[in-house]
């Protein structure tokens, strides 16, 4: 266990400490004692920056499952320290900000910062896992952290709602990644993330290469909210703000970025995975910044715009594997400039998507509403709020001077350099990359200026809400300014992250090259080119097209708000659960005869293909001990008593004839000089006859069978069936035994149950030292069943309730 | 279930001495699980059957009043103690639910084994007992 390993238990740690703590110090806020974690973990990780800096790692491991290849190793280079910091530093901003927002009074506060530090141990576990089993299961507790904070509020339905949405369709991407990890385990015997790596040459031919692909990136494109996947993050902004500004923008939806970066080694260079990434992203970036436009509520703009800006890194990534396929030299380092892009845009992202749903948290926070249409003229009243949003609407809108500039400077360069390819058929269709990147562009610009419009402009309406608007307090305007801040000075001075964070992250994603090879430098004045002027057509558009909104917001389109995706994910899920309800209808007759049909009729379907696929037949019984006379007469009356069962017309009479088999199964096991099990199966009898008897007076007077006969046939087929099977299946097994000479198992137990575990009775030596997790669990099980007992007795439906 | 109405002095006095004989046995049956027929599990069914008897001949509030326990609690309790035994193997390096045993020397008791399967099975005991007891009780009070 190392210092890392203790970095990731913290916020866990911490998350349990809250719950117990918050009674007593109700009054202070306690996001004050959460706000210790991220900060001390963030000033923990900027040690790690001198290592990365240099093109060095980190790399810990404890051993977990290691009979299965499933370790937790923590690696730490450029990439996973750049999210580590990303995680960490935002969400010391984040928790600050909540103080203020949450009311200490009104809120259950232990409830929101266990979920909330539940997820932050998630995350920095991902990013820092290079065990492939660790990352799913630290990527699975981030879906679970996150639908459990979108329905913080979860008296309100549509909070349920985006939960489960965003359950759902994360759970099933991170299912079938789970899948495509199999794969890859499959096809190099190792989870570990680096020794893939080290292993792929060849991989591309293997038929599984593309199954796995695909796989992994239906993991990444759901939790990335990629199309069609994003209908889940409009929904998800039932949450509370700062969880908004936190999860769905700035660190969660990135884990699958995270992912296509950290597999791009592994699968770049591959022509499919070339154009799956930049395809999803590019109709994802358009998609979501002309959905953006029709939005009425400022949350739901800035979720569109992060699908958006998500899409737009996705297909940075998609372009830059182009420097994997090139191998090496001048044309690698042609395409690396789409990774380095990527990696800046992420960051920067991250800084101005932040401060702007902090801002748009203020604003609603202080009115009341987030509806564009009663807003207006917010600039006077809340001027700290509106130089926020300025700027960060201005970065996300790609313009001068702010860093959102030059990230999106160096898309246009990275796309535009696409189009000169001479592989993966860029040569006929390449050209439309940077035509549909500026198009989406256009609309990310109109976005932006609407919003800032009619929050900020406008006149300025008391009527349209229920409290008297004033600006923010002071700490809540903290954390947005910090990040302001950071927009501001990185737009200006970008050098300062290029070689500290861009480059090694860079490295990290094309391991070929060096940070020195890199030579990564921003500029935010590089000419007159062709880039520029796309932005200034941009601006000159998007003005044309803000200008002339009163002619076009008339159209039906404009109106239509809610995305027609989500109908088939409503229509999906409605059949799903009808489906399911259809099936176990027809199955749960209530009736406990037809479930025993089903049970042994599959029983006999799986042990007889089994027994005829092995060919198991065999019949050798000569080595078999004598039988003495009197068990011959036990054996007929059991078998007597047996087939009186189906005849018998009164319970009374059946209770005491299946008590006699019972007594008589005892009797057998008392002659084969197994006395435990003769006193157990004595006690169970009783006690089943006491509970037989209890249940007897709530039953109904037998009534006569008066099922059809063939029904009756089946069955008796099936009974006889299942006995002539468990006899061949006894016998063959036995004279198989024989043939084989395998030594008996009990032999091994003779030798050392008194030796090993101190107990001269074998069966209890057994149960409870050699095969004591047996025990356990079945006590478990016992448990379990009586508590459904109560449960089902006590607490039972009164008709009417779905199941 | 059907309590019973009649106040037969007779029975419910043997029976109540039946009761403290089969605990007894019940309790000598826990014990010499290691070595003879026995167990945590026949132990508890073995209690549970006393405490169905006393249920049995005598009105469900005098039972109640005889036998102050409340049952699920030890589902719980024999659970968590069958679990947390599991712990004592990895404390000494070993794997879970590593038994350990030896042999002391206690007056009046002389040569005596003991071993951690001991509160192993005082777990499987206490579920056993108190399974039984649940699901007896509970479709005993059923009104429905």
């Amino acid at each position: 266990m190392s210092s890392l390993h203790i970095a990731i238990l913290i916020p866990f740690m911490m998350a349990i400490l809250i719950p117990i703590i918050y009674p007593y110090t109700k009054k202070i806020h306690t996001g004050w004692f959460v706000l210790l974690v991220p900060t001390a973990l963030f000033l923990y990780f900027l040690t790690f920056l001198p290592t990365t800096t240099e093109g060095g790692y980190e790399y810990v491991s404890l051993s977990w499952v290691p009979s299965l290849g499933i370790n937790v190793d923590l690696y730490v280079d450029g990439l996973s320290l750049l999210f580590a910091l990303l995680i960490t530093g935002i969400g010391a901003l984040v928790v600050l900000y909540s103080i203020y927002y949450l009311d200490k009074a009104s809120e259950r506060l232990h409830h929101f910062y266990v979920y909330l530090l539940m997820f932050m141990g998630a995350m920095v576990g991902v990013v820092l896992s290079d065990n492939l089993i660790v990352l799913y299961i630290f990527w699975e507790l981030t879906s679970l952290a996150s639908a459990l904070l979108i329905s913080y509020w979860f008296h309100r339905k549509a909070s349920v709602y985006g939960a489960q949405k965003s359950m759902l369709i994360t759970v099933f991407g991170g299912f079938a990644m789970l899948a495509g990890f199999c794969i890859l385990y499959g096809m190099t015997g190792t989870f570990s993330v680096r020794d893939i790596i080290a292993q792929t040459e060849g991989m591309a031919g293997s038929t599984l290469f593309l199954a796995a692909m695909i796989l992994v990136l239906l993991g990444a494109f759901t939790k990335s909210a990629q199309f069609p996947f994003h209908i889940w993050l409009p929904d998800a902004m039932e949450a509370p703000t700062p969880v908004s500004a936190y999860l769905h923008s700035a660190t969660m939806v990135k884990a699958g970025i995270y992912l296509v970066a950290r597999l791009t080694p592994v699968f770049g260079g591959d022509a499919v995975w070339f154009w799956t990434l930049v395809i999803a992203g590019l109709v994802t970036l358009t998609y979501g910044s002309i959905t953006a436009v029709r939005q009425k509520d400022l949350k739901g703009i800035l979720a569109y715009s992060t699908i958006s800006q998500l899409g737009l890194i996705m297909s940075l990534l998609g372009v830059g594997s182009a420097a994997i396929y090139m191998e090496s030299g001048e044309g690698a380092l042609f395409y690396s400039l789409a990774i380095t892009t990527a990696v800046f845009h992420l960051l920067n992202h991250a800084t101005f998507k932040g401060s702007l749903f902090m801002a748009v948290g203020i604003i609603d926070h202080e009115t009341g509403t987030r509806d564009i249409r009663k807003l207006g003229g917010l600039m006077t009243i809340m001027p700290i709020t509106f130089a926020i949003s300025a700027i960060g609407l201005a970065s996300m809108a790609g313009l001068p001077p702010f860093n959102g500039f030059l990230s999106k400077e160096m898309f246009f360069t990275s796309l535009l350099r696409a189009t000169e390819g001479d592989f993966f058929s860029l040569e006929t269709i390449g050209f439309l990359l940077p035509v549909i990147a500026w198009v989406a562009s256009v609309f990310t610009f109109l976005y932006c200026a609407v919003t800032f419009f009619k929050t900020f402009f406008g006149k300025f309406e008391q009527s349209h809400y229920e409290k008297p608007v004033h600006e923010a307090p002071f700490g809540m305007l903290i954390s947005p300014v910090i990040l302001v801040a950071l927009v501001v000075t990185l737009g200006i001075f970008p050098n300062i992250v290029a070689q500290s964070l861009v480059a090694p992250a860079v490295t990290s994603i094309l391991p070929r090259f060096s940070v020195d090879e890199l030579d990564i430098k921003f500029s935010l004045w590089h000419g007159i080119n062709t880039e520029l002027l796309m932005t200034l057509a941009i601006i000159l558009c998007g003005s044309v097209l803000l200008i002339t909104m009163k002619k076009w917001s008339q159209f039906n389109i404009y109106k239509r708000e809610r995305d027609p995706l989500h109908w088939f994910y409503d229509q999906g899920l409605d059949g799903l659960i009808h489906f399911s309800q259809t099936v176990t209808r027809v199955q749960m007759t209530g009736l406990l005869r037809d479930y025993f049909v089903y049970m042994c009729a599959f029983i006999l379907l799986l042990l007889g293909w089994t027994f005829w696929y092995a060919d198991a037949w065999s019949f050798n019984i000569s080595s078999v001990a004598t039988t003495p006379f009197f068990v011959y007469i036990v054996t007929a009356v059991f078998i007597v008593t047996a087939l009186c069962l189906p005849f018998i017309q009164k319970r009374m009479t059946l209770i005491i004839f299946a008590g006699i088999i019972g007594y008589i199964m005892a009797l057998y096991f008392a002659m084969f000089r197994a006395p435990d099990l003769a006193l157990t199966q004595l006690l169970i009898e009783t006690v089943t006859v006491v509970l037989l008897m209890l249940a007897f007076r709530h039953l109904p007077e037998m009534a006569p069978e008066k099922a059809a006969p063939t029904k009756k046939l089946g069955n008796i087929v099936i009974s006889a069936a299942v006995g002539v099977t468990i006899t061949v299946v006894g016998i063959s097994a036995y004279s198989l035994g024989t043939d084989a000479n395998f030594s008996s198992i009990s032999d091994y137990y003779i030798e050392n149950v008194y030796k090993l575990g101190g107990g001269t009775n074998m069966v209890n030596v057994i149960l409870v030292d050699f095969r004591g997790l047996d025990t356990m669990l079945e006590v478990l099980v016992l448990g379990i069943v009586s508590l459904a007992v109560i449960m089902l007795i006590k607490h039972r439906f009164k008709g009417g309730e779905d199941v | 279930m059907k309590y019973s109405k009649s106040h037969d002095v007779l029975q419910q006095t043997l029976i109540t001495v039946a009761a403290y004989f089969i605990l007894a046995f019940s309790f000598y049956l826990f014990f010499a699980g290691h070595n003879d027929p026995g167990g945590g599990f026949i132990g508890g069914l073995m209690a549970a059957c006393a405490f169905i008897l006393i249920y049995v001949v005598f009105d469900r509030k005098k039972a109640h009043e005889a036998i102050k326990i409340s049952f699920v609690p030890f589902i719980a309790v024999g659970l968590l103690l069958t679990i947390a035994v599991g712990f004592i193997g990895i404390l000494f390096g070993q794997a879970y639910l590593e038994q350990f045993f030896d042999y002391f020397h206690f007056p009046f008791f002389g040569k005596v084994e003991l071993t951690t399967a001991l509160p192993f099975d005082l777990g499987i005991f206490f579920v056993v007992v108190a399974m039984a007891m649940v699901v007896t009780l509970t479709i005993a009070e059923d009104k429905g």
